[in-house]
Order: structure tokens, then sequence, then C-alpha cells
């Protein structure tokens, strides 16, 4: 365990150092940051500026959750698809072989592989962000919720990387996954919205489904205080059954891996 | 004279161009999962309309407007910027420049091709639009229903040109991944796809009117949807006919100054 954290930590500091040479970059992914939050904060304040609540979700709590999307995806961005992109280029030339090779898990190895280092600029801005809208809330969320709040995030980067890591071993039998990808973050891109916003049917799609509703609304609604503890357990719950799935369907892949190199 | 030899390979790169649509049967389907986002949309919004019109849009315009954007998505959608971009990655770019046909004719017959696969599932909600949400909220000038077809072409000629030259920007760039989620950031924002553009807050809705993501879907979707006074189409479609012409040029250009940089990476 402890080897596996400092392999992390080792592969963490060659991203970052690959990071810091490029340090223009750091400027670029500031306004990048910046940028996208406003183009992501738009739609809902055109939504906001003619209804007080939609499902039952204010402002300040919408705001809530849209930071919890925000952070998600800047963990998507800055640690998973790096490493998933990393992935599929390694597949298809053959340097897979090499990381198999290895006296440590492939998965591990691979799921740490690359770092987009300045995506810390996006979770940041995500922390502000919830700052702001708890503010604007007037109410301070209490330390169980807050605790619990937390907690949930981490359930919802675990059931996203579930998901994330399904994919890619999915590309061990179809090479190209940009668009399966692409197809994953169109859906990813809803969480952006309570589930409660969704009709019928959707609603039990990105739930049970698709879980977006694991990775956002839910623990929104936690650091909000409007949890019950049942959805908070099955959440997390949810979230460790689709890291298993994850972990089942990535050693079936590695089983059918038949090296791309000649 | 390379445009009289395209003309007389056109016919053979349709066919290629349906034989690789029926070949990557999984890849296509995916893709059509992808455009079906509106039909979200079309969920949300009515959830918010529930209690009364958001603005001028009340639920049955949102139905109307989210299924023609779905349709609109289907035909004139594309994704040729991810398989250059690969492409010009793996290398196998070199086989399409040994062709005596500029890609971009090539890769638009292929992409053509598909288009009748496409309208398999577009078509059907078609119907269900006209059926479900009735005539009421739809346009009935003959002008705008006569104009739908070409705008409909154009949107699609857009579209294929700025992800053309995005892919191509892959010559330059290692990795045009992070470029393709900024414009798709972009386009989803400011091409009515998340929301009618007159919604959007006043300054941002004013410069998304002459944006080229607007012609590349809401100007379809409103010539079905909203009644428009003659000026008005006349001078969108002028607009159109102009982006088009500035963004296959921006295509061209970019491809033309990319591919002396092109080294063939693998084999």
């Amino acid at each position: 365990m402890i080897r596996y954290a400092k392999l992390a930590m080792l592969q963490l500091r060659i991203s970052a150092a690959t990071g810091m040479a490029y340090r223009a970059d750091f400027l670029l992914a500031g306004a990048m940051a910046l940028a996208t939050i406003g183009m992501t904060l738009l739609p809902l304040s055109v939504v906001y500026s003619e209804r007080e609540t939609v499902a039952g979700w204010d402002q300040p709590s919408a705001l809530v959750l849209m930071a919890y999307f925000l952070g998600l995806r800047a963990v998507l961005e800055g640690v998973i698809s790096p490493s998933i992109i990393d992935l599929v280029e390694r597949i298809r030339s053959g340097a897979f072989d090499y990381v198999l090779l290895k006296p440590v898990d492939a998965q591990v190895m691979i799921s740490t592989s690359r770092f987009e280092p300045w995506k810390i600029l996006d979770l940041i801005g995500a922390l502000g962000l919830v700052v702001y809208a708890l503010v604007l809330r007037g109410e301070a969320p209490s330390i169980v919720d807050l605790a619990l709040g937390v907690l949930m995030f981490f359930a919802g980067v675990v059931a996203m990387y579930g998901l994330w890591i399904i994919c890619a071993a999915a590309s061990f039998w179809v090479v190209r996954l940009d668009n399966l990808t692409f197809l994953l973050g169109s859906i990813f891109d809803l969480a952006r919205w309570p589930v409660q916003m969704f009709p019928g049917v959707w609603r039990l799609i990105f739930t049970v489904i698709i879980p977006v509703a694991v990775m956002t609304t839910y623990p929104a609604m936690a650091l909000l205080g409007r949890l019950d503890a049942q959805t908070a357990l099955a959440t997390i719950g949810g979230s460790l059954v689709l890291l298993a799935i994850g972990r089942v369907v990535w050693t079936a892949a590695i089983r059918n891996y038949t090296s791309a190199s000649s | 004279m390379s445009v009289a030899r395209a003309w007389r390979a056109m016919p053979t790169m349709l066919r290629v161009g349906v034989a690789e649509t029926v070949a990557y049967r999984a890849e296509f389907l995916v893709w059509i999962l992808t455009t079906t986002i509106p039909l979200v949309m079309l969920g949300l919004w009515r959830q918010v309309a529930e209690e009364g019109p958001f603005r001028t849009y009340s639920q049955s315009d949102f139905v109307a407007y989210f299924l023609a954007v779905l349709i609109v998505r289907n035909v004139a959608g594309s994704w040729v910027g991810w398989q250059i971009g690969d492409e010009i990655r793996m290398g196998t770019m070199a086989m399409r420049l040994l062709r005596p046909i500029h890609p971009f004719i090539a890769l638009a017959a292929s992409h053509v091709a598909s288009i009748p696969f496409r309208c398999v599932v577009a078509l059907p909600v078609a119907f269900l639009l006209l059926i479900s949400s009735g005539a009421s909220a739809l346009a009935t000038e003959p002008l705008q229903l006569a104009m739908l077809a070409p705008s409909l072409a154009l949107a699609w000629l857009i579209t294929f040109a700025i992800m053309f030259a995005i892919g191509s920007l892959a010559f330059f760039l290692t990795r045009a991944m992070g470029l393709f989620s900024l414009y798709f950031l972009l386009f989803t924002l400011l091409s009515g796809y998340l929301m009618p553009i007159s919604l959007l807050p006043g300054p941002i809705a004013v410069v998304a009117e002459w944006l080229p993501f607007r012609f590349m879907l809401a100007l379809p979707v409103e010539l079905m949807t909203q009644s428009m006074s003659t000026e008005r189409v006349v001078l969108l479609m002028s607009v159109q006919v102009g982006w088009t012409i500035a963004s296959i040029a921006l295509a061209v250009f970019v491809w033309q100054r990319g591919v002396r940089r092109f080294e063939s990476v693998g084999g």
C-alpha cells in the first residue's frame, strides 16, 4: 500500500515537473479555468433570473452543486482523463507491455500515470464557489454536514473513476476510445444540474444506470444538510460497487490483451 | 481539373462512406447516442417551464425547440475533427495524402454518405414532433420551410469545416483534445444547444447572434419553430453563407499550413 502511494507520488512529481517546465501554461490555465467557470455558470444564472426555485433547488443550493460539478470536472480533467489518454496511446503503440511487465498492479500504474497539475486552479475555483454559495445562503453547514459533504465528494470521485476505468477497459477490445470518452463526457456534463430537475425516466437513468446523481447531486445535498442517511449510505455503497465493477472489467480486459507491438 | 476529378470519384467515395458507416457501426452508434443530449435538455426545460412559461417559451415551445435541435444535430453534426486528429497522430494520414483528391472533399464525401443512416434516427423524431406538439409551435411560412434544406446543408458545411480546421491543428499540437473541449463548451453555450439563444443574458445574446455557432444549429431550428420576417430570413441566410465561405477558407488554410509539417509518425 505504502509502495503504491510512493509510486503515485513519484509519478505526480514527474508530471508536476513537466507542468512547471511550461510556466506560460499557468497563465493560460488560469484564464481557461476562469472562463470555464463563467461559461458553466451561465445557463444556471439564466434559469434563476426568472425563477426563485426549480424542483426544490434555490440559487445558492444550485451553486453549491455547481461547485461540486466543477471540482469533479477538475479531478476528471486533471487526473483521470490524462491517464486514460495515456493508456490508449500505450495500447495502440504496444508500450503497454512495459507496464504489464513491471512488478506493480497495472491499474494503479496506469491510473496515476499522468496528471495535469494546472487543473488545481479549477479545483481552487470550485472551492471559492462553494464558499461564495454558502455565504449567499447565509447559513454555514454544521460540522457533520461538512464532513459528510467532503466524504461524499470523494465518493463521487470514486464513482466517476469506476465509470471511466470500465470505459478504459473497453479500449482493449475497441481501440478507438475517443468517442466513448466523449459520450461519457457529455453525459457527465449533465451532472451540473440537480437530478431532481429531470423528469421521471431520465432521473432513473441518471441515478441508477449512469449515476451522475451520485457524483454531484447527493454530495451537494449532503453538504446542504438535506440528505437522509439511507441515501448517503446508498451513494457511498454505489460508488464502491462501481469501483469493484471497474476492477472486474479491467481484470477481464487484461486477460484479453494481445499486444499491438510487432 | 481537380474539381472534375473529384466529381468523377464522388460516387465511389460515397459508396466507401456507406461501407465505412456500416463497418464501424458500434462507433457510429456511440456518436448517435451523443446527439441525444437535446432530449435531456428538453426534459430539463420542460420541468423549468412547468409552473408557467419561461419568458416567451411555454412547455410546448421547449418541446418543439429541443426536438428540432435533435433533428438538426443529427443531420448537421460532425465528428470529423477527431478522425483527422487521430489519423495525423497515428500516421495513417499519409494514405490520404497519396490520393489525388483533397482530404477535405474525400472526408466530406464519406461523412455525407453517413447522413442517411443518421436520418433513420432523426426522421421518426421529426414525426413525433409534428404529432406531439402540434402545428401550433411550428413555423408555417413557405419561405422559411423552403430555406430549411439549404440552411441545414450550410449548417453541416460550417460544422464540418470548423471541425476540420480544429482537427488539422493536430499538425501543430500533439494533443488537440483540450481544444475540442473548449470548442464544445463555446458551442453548447452559443449555438442554442443548451437553451434558445434569445434566453441568454443580453450582451451575450447579441454576440451569439453573429458568431458562427448559431448558424451551425440555431438557424435551422428557428426556421422550423419560429415565425420570422422575410428580411430577417434573408439576412440570416446571407450571414450563414458568409460564415460557410469563411470556415471553409479557414479549414483549407490551416490544413495547408499544417500539412507541410507532417512527418507521418508511425507506419
